[in-house]
């Protein structure tokens, strides 16, 4: 059931409802293991129409969700033993949050879907219960004008929904989005893959050119800012997302400057704090670029935000990894020449 | 990020604005796009429920803003508002999608709502999941 990706479903109109299960399987696992790590991105696709969970009668709650494998798995998985049926909407593969952004998780979608999975022959009710996160794509007054089924916005998060189930209310707590260290730490691989073949590039380049240092702290500042600007993003000073990662960026640089300006006493002074220079003006943006680009990847940046952080300090990392690139092939051309 | 001092239902805003919204009694503020209008809530209660910030808190005849710079601009609060008080000009937060826009010679990243046309949505995968992108 995991990776269909065929046709759209307007066949003629008769209710047609797929089995379905609460029980996640090796398959199911293997197939988010691959969603997490950005293996064919777009794949990870349900077939978009009515399920039946359980052994759902017509009184049966109806459940929206996406036709992403992830976000119809969070759904089913989190309500066992309970009878229901599940629509998926067709968001092309995309989660929830994300198709409602832009508008595929949205009120023509679903009062679409409604009419071509005939719903309202299948249930008794006029329900709906969405994702809260699906609200950005979906306006529920227009639902109602057009389906005539009211949507009930459920909380933020799958798991909370047998206890919603039981009282009907979300909690201040089930309708606020968190970002936890576990929700950081999935982010990783996919952060990881986007950066694999231009940190495997430059690395080499570095390395052929300039020397086994410089590798080393360009690899590092780029898992600086992959791996462990994620992991520590809620204790780093500031609020700006760039700032957090010069300052993340400058620590993970801080040992190559040192090692930079300490391991040839020998040579002149002016080259050793030279060298030194390029790696503290070099390295710290190459993180603090990857950390703005993470913004993205969390639930709490705003567009506004964000446009004003990219015109304040891209200009800023432009600047120093610009001078830190031409101290060091300045140093690199003087070390071959002399 | 001079002034977030939004607290009553009626206009209490900072000093950058102050002008331009005394006349419509709007609440806003200067960090983000949010705006609302108390006069034209009916206290439906929706935007408390949709909001997955706590920025709009129900209270008695209308919603309160009640954490503006809280606000992430997704547009669900303005998307489920019945009669419009609420404005926000929504869209991703997210750098790596205005890049590559920005690298495309499009205005706005894909992963933000489609303008308000009812055209059908197409598959464009690899336009929204840019690299960083939400869409993990």
């Amino acid at each position: 059931m995991t990776d269909e990706t065929s046709e759209e479903n307007t066949q003629e109109a008769q209710p047609h409802v797929r089995p379905t299960t609460s029980t996640i399987t090796l398959a199911n696992r293997w197939d988010h293991f691959l969603a997490r790590w950005g293996v064919n991105r777009s794949g990870h696709r349900v077939e978009p129409g009515l399920y039946a969970l359980g052994n759902p009668i017509a009184d049966s709650p109806v459940f929206v969700t996406a036709n992403y494998t992830l976000s119809f798995d969070a759904l089913r998985s989190a309500l066992p033993g309970i009878a229901g049926y599940i629509l998926v909407l067709n968001t092309y593969g995309i989660n929830v949050w994300c198709a409602a952004g832009k508008g595929t998780f949205g009120t023509d979608e679903l009062v679409r879907r409604v009419e071509a999975t005939v719903l309202h022959e299948v249930v008794n009710h006029r329900l709906l219960i969405l994702p809260q996160l699906g609200a950005p794509g979906v306006a529920a007054h227009e639902v109602k004008k057009r389906s005539g089924f009211n949507v009930e916005y459920g909380p933020v998060r799958a798991a909370d929904l047998p206890e919603y189930l039981k009282t009907r209310r979300a909690t201040p707590e089930m309708r606020q989005v968190r970002f936890t260290l576990r929700d950081r730490l999935v982010l990783i691989p996919v952060e990881l893959v986007h950066v694999l073949w231009p940190m495997l590039i430059a690395a080499i380049a570095l390395f052929l050119i300039v020397g086994p240092l410089a590798t080393a702290g360009a690899v590092v500042a780029v898992l600086a800012g992959v791996v462990l600007f994620p992991i520590l993003l809620p204790w780093l000073p500031t609020r700006q997302f760039s700032t957090k990662g010069f300052i993340l960026g400058s620590a993970a640089a801080l040992p190559f400057t040192l090692t930079a300006f300490l391991s040839e006493p020998g040579t002149a002074l002016w080259l050793r704090v030279g060298w030194a220079l390029a790696y503290l003006l070099g390295l710290p943006p190459v993180t603090a670029f990857l950390a703005l680009n993470f913004t993205g990847s969390t639930p709490f940046t705003s567009k506004s935000g964000v446009k004003r952080e990219m015109f304040a300090y891209i200009p800023v990392m432009a600047w120093t990894f610009g001078i830190g690139t031409v101290l060091t092939i300045a140093f690199t051309l003087f070390r071959l020449l002399g | 990020m001079a002034s977030e001092s939004v607290s009553a239902t009626h206009a209490s805003v900072g000093s950058a604005n102050a002008s331009a919204c005394a006349r419509t009694s709007m609440v806003s503020t200067s960090v983000n796009t949010l705006e609302y209008n108390p006069e034209l809530c009916i206290n439906c209660g929706m935007c408390s429920i949709v909001c997955p910030h706590a920025v709009f808190a129900p209270d008695g005849h209308v919603a309160q803003l009640v954490r503006p710079e809280a606000c992430m601009e997704c547009g669900a609060c303005q998307r489920n508002c019945p009669t419009g008080a609420i404005t926000v000009d929504s869209g991703v937060g997210c750098a790596a999608a205005m890049i590559y826009a920005a690298l495309r010679g499009k205005k706005e990243p894909i992963c933000g709502p489609e303008s308000e046309s009812e055209s059908e949505p197409e598959p464009e995968s690899d336009d929204c999941c840019t690299p960083g992108c939400c869409c993990s």
